[in-house]
């Protein structure tokens, strides 16, 4: 193959993978925004959401079929039944520590990822379950290069879902709530906004997303597990921080460089794809060294 | 007079905001110095740019004649600047004793292998840590509440452990921002004979933030005021009291009045 | 009350104090005896149980210095673990040297580790270096999967069994014993570290960080040394784990070993050491007593964490305040 080709089909690659960074990465990166929350249990969420869909269209294929009028119910229900979990876990888990030290938070976010990861280990037996779509691999042709519809509408559909979180977030008043709850939590109850309420909403819209994208992925890899969370969330948390943590465009710029620097990544003499998941780390970890802040976050002004 | 502290040019900026500008400032060897200033002046800020806290973006700040800015806080304080906070920041969940040995880490150097294998060094160390603790807290006056955890002690007490940590450091220059902030008549009272007690028993040189002007008077022998990051006048407490600047900075101006 | 009477009120209270220090340090003694008279009655999979739960012991008390003391998350913590396990194996195996030296190797090994990982990464916010320290966990557990020295995915195997003054460390009796012993020099270190200067320290830096570098106390120093002191304690027991097990291979430092240890800290009460030492036998304990539960340990385990955390968020037996 030519390596223009070769550097298309990462290209590619690097842009599908990418989308599903970013999908989880704005949830991630909302909450953080939001309640200084590094929700641990969020890469779990999309797991959970893979498994949710999953369930959904063994139910719905039987009717619908397994090709997108069967996928896309089984996305929607995924989205809905996983956010509501979402709420709840904030309802249980951490509204009932928004006073507690950092350290108490980020330990009992760890406890729920590890609840959803063995409840689901439970179910499974650690197996990996097949999702069996009819999608078929008809596609576009460029040159060597092939693109199957269904990546292009993996794709499509993860920038929809941006798109509209972006409007949603800048042109409500819901969103406008959540961006003044990140500012000042107390000037806000003062002011009549109920704030628990915006932080659910949060927890709702950032794991629908993370749903959606576990659903998406399912259907691109054609196979789940109980632990697919654990690795997305690092790798979302990475992209988050890369983009700017906080920022909606940082994370879905952040999960495409991410995706695509894991692409081509894999492409460099000498680094097989056994070390792309080092490469990954040591990245994150030299931005939040060098640029904390990351490529589209405010440097934050240090006060006491 | 002997400077001990002293400051020229200080600017600070956080972002497009100037919250210092060309502030000069010096506190005489032995002296009991005041800052005052309308809300917002940038008096905190100055105590954060003296103690490293903030970096300044403009001027120089000498201690002793040798220049600290740009150091780190725990480096400034050990060449002999100590600090308490506007808003208590005590350890909270730790003995009152506890925090006054805070003062002294930076005074002795057992380190994490003494004290593993118990070396003489680590055992004295700790000793005279401990009795320093007392003495301190017997300097301010609360020997009896070394055992209490900080937080759960009276205010008055409260802030009266944040100086004896702070004095623990054995500072050359105290620096207290808004001593006063929170204490009743008698507090306040008691509060004029400590800072003259740390001056004149320590030789400590003290500067001070505060609000209550009564309290600022009978205290200070030099004040300076800010107001909007600048200095508008300086002296003794009757030179500035009858300044047209500060009146008009506390007061505003007659005709906004009208 | 007159000056004599305080002076006799006080005395008393002192009689009292070394009275309960004395019945104190009899019933550590008993306790001790005990302990040391375990493998003449107890069999080899008593034996193998204790052993591991004095392993966990020294694991759990050496990350409780970063998380309970110095009040920072690490979530890598297995990779020091490994360090140390890694270490004795390349040096009997690959070196062929005793398995002695590896023990001052794994230490400055451990140490090196901890100062790379944690002096660019400790001026970062907390749940920052949390998650650095979950990518440096993996980071470590995918190179030695990688290189060829570390013997890749199967690990290494074939560690040879150190002899001490002529005697040779095979039996599970012996290694109960040389862990018994880790544990309890684990136990005097950290007591005695939680009340030095060093321990203050850190205790300052966890309570406020601003005020206590106003104190004069350098906090990224601080929180170094608490990870450097941690890393050690980890690639001891890293060392005596790969001597006994005498084969190692990746899996065993995963990020669920991180995730269990840390839990031992958090479950028994992070910061105090009897809660820690609770906190890492009920981690060993639990499961063998309940093999039935089998896979669903860790549920459990997950439950119990976020019932504690929401009920009981200073652990079992938490350190209470004197």
């Amino acid at each position: 193959m030519p390596l223009y080709e070769v550097l298309l089909q990462q290209f590619a690659n690097g842009l599908i993978l990418g989308s599903f960074y970013a999908l989880v990465a704005l949830g991630y990166s909302m909450v953080y925004g939001v309640i200084k929350l590094l929700n641990f249990a969020h890469g779990d969420l999309y797991m959970t959401g893979a498994f949710a869909g999953f369930g959904a269209l063994s139910l719905f294929s039987g009717w619908l079929g397994g090709g997108w009028g069967g996928i896309v119910p089984a996305i929607l229900f995924s989205m809905v039944a996983v956010g509501a979990l979402g709420v709840i876990i904030d309802r249980v888990a951490y509204r009932p520590l928004r006073q507690a030290p950092k350290l108490s938070v980020l330990i009992t976010a760890l406890a729920v990822s590890m609840l959803l990861e063995n409840v689901a280990l439970a179910f499974t037996g650690g197996q990996y379950t097949a999702f069996t779509t009819n999608l078929g691999f008809a596609g576009v042709d460029l040159g060597m290069v092939h693109v199957t519809y269904t990546q292009m509408v993996l794709v499509g559909a993860s920038v929809v879902l941006m798109v509209v979180l972006e409007l949603f977030v800048s042109g409500t008043m819901h969103g406008k709530a959540m961006r003044a709850i990140a500012i000042d939590q107390d000037a806000c109850r003062l002011m009549g906004i109920d704030v628990d309420r915006t932080i659910a909403l949060t927890f709702l819209i950032g794991s629908a997303l993370a749903a959606a994208a576990g659903v998406l992925a399912g259907v691109y890899y054609g196979s789940i597990n109980f632990f697919m969370g654990f690795l997305i969330g690092l790798k979302a948390f990475t992209a988050a921080v890369i983009g700017g943590i906080g920022s909606i465009p940082g994370a879905m710029l952040g999960g495409i460089l991410l995706g695509l620097l894991e692409a081509f990544g894999t492409q460099i003499p000498g680094v097989g794809s056994e070390w792309k998941d080092v490469f990954v780390f040591a990245f994150l970890i030299l931005f939040l060294v060098f640029r904390p802040t990351g490529l589209l976050g405010r440097p934050e002004v240090e006060r006491m | 007079m002997d400077a001990l502290l002293e400051v020229s040019g200080l600017g600070l900026r956080f972002g497009g905001l100037e919250v210092l500008s060309g502030l000069d400032l010096a506190v005489g060897k032995g002296a009991i110095a005041s800052l005052i200033g309308p809300n917002g002046a940038g008096k905190t800020s100055v105590f954060n740019c003296l103690t490293g806290f903030y970096r300044p973006s403009a001027g120089s700040i000498r201690l002793a004649g040798q220049r600290i800015n740009g150091l780190a806080p725990h480096r400034i304080t050990r060449l002999g600047m100590a600090r308490t906070f506007q808003n208590l920041r005590l350890f909270r969940e730790l003995s009152a004793a506890e925090n006054v040995m805070a003062g002294r880490h930076c005074r002795t150097r057992a380190g994490a292998l003494d004290a593993i294998l118990g070396t003489p060094r680590h055992r004295h160390e700790e000793a005279a840590i401990r009795a320093a603790a007392e003495r301190w807290l017997g300097f301010v006056g609360i020997r009896e509440a070394a055992e209490q955890m900080a937080g759960t002690l009276p205010y008055g007490h409260q802030r009266r452990v944040e100086w004896a940590r702070a004095l623990a450091t054995e500072p050359s220059l105290l620096l207290l921002d808004e001593p006063g902030a929170g204490l009743n008549s008698a507090e306040k009272a008691e509060l004029v004979g400590l800072v003259r007690r740390v001056r004149d028993e320590l030789g400590v040189s003290v500067l001070l933030i505060e609000h209550d002007m009564g309290l600022v008077m009978q205290v200070s022998e030099h004040i300076t005021v800010l107001d909007y990051g600048r200095k508008i006048a300086e002296g003794s407490a009757v030179e500035v009291q009858s300044n047209p600047r500060v009146i008009e900075a506390y007061l505003g101006r007659e005709e906004n009045a009208a | 009350m007159s000056a004599g009477g305080g002076g006799a009120g006080e005395a008393a209270v002192g009689v009292q104090r070394s009275e309960r220090s004395i019945r104190k340090g009899a019933g550590m003694a008993l306790l001790l005896l005990v302990l040391l008279l375990v493998p003449r009655f107890a069999n080899n999979y008593y034996l193998e149980v204790l052993s591991e739960a004095w392993l966990y012991v020294l694991l759990c008390l050496g990350l409780n210095i970063v998380v309970g003391f110095a009040g920072l998350l690490d979530l890598g913590y297995a990779a020091f673990f490994a360090v140390g396990a890694y270490t004795a194996g390349i040096v009997t195996i690959r070196l062929g040297q005793s398995f002695w030296l590896s023990l001052p190797i794994a230490v400055v090994t451990a140490t090196l580790a901890g100062v790379i990982i944690g002096g660019p990464t400790l001026r970062l916010r907390s749940d920052y270096l949390a998650i650095v320290t979950l990518g440096f966990g993996e980071m470590v557990r995918i190179t030695v999967r990688n290189l060829a020295i570390t013997g890749g995915a199967s690990g290494l195997v074939g560690i040879e069994r150190p002899h001490l003054f002529g005697y040779a460390l095979h039996s599970i009796g012996a290694f109960y014993y040389v862990f018994l012993l880790l544990a309890v020099l684990g136990i005097v270190a950290s007591h005695r570290l939680e009340n030095s200067r060093i321990g203050r320290a850190w205790k300052y830096v966890r309570s406020d960080e601003d005020a206590a570098r106003a104190m004069g106390i350098n906090h990224a120093a601080v929180k170094l040394a608490a990870y450097a002191l941690g890393a050690i304690f980890a690639a001891i027991g890293g060392c005596f784990y790969a001597t006994k097990m005498t084969a190692i291979s990746p899996e065993t430092f995963t990020f669920n070993q991180s995730l269990l240890i840390l839990l031992g800290v958090v479950l028994g009460g992070r910061g105090k050491i009897p809660g820690v030492i609770l906190g890492a036998l009920v981690i060993v304990i639990f499961p063998e007593l309940f093999r039935d539960v089998g896979s669903m340990r860790m549920l459990v385990f997950a439950v119990s964490l976020l019932l504690i955390m929401l009920f009981r968020p200073a652990g079992i037996w938490p350190e209470r305040w004197r």
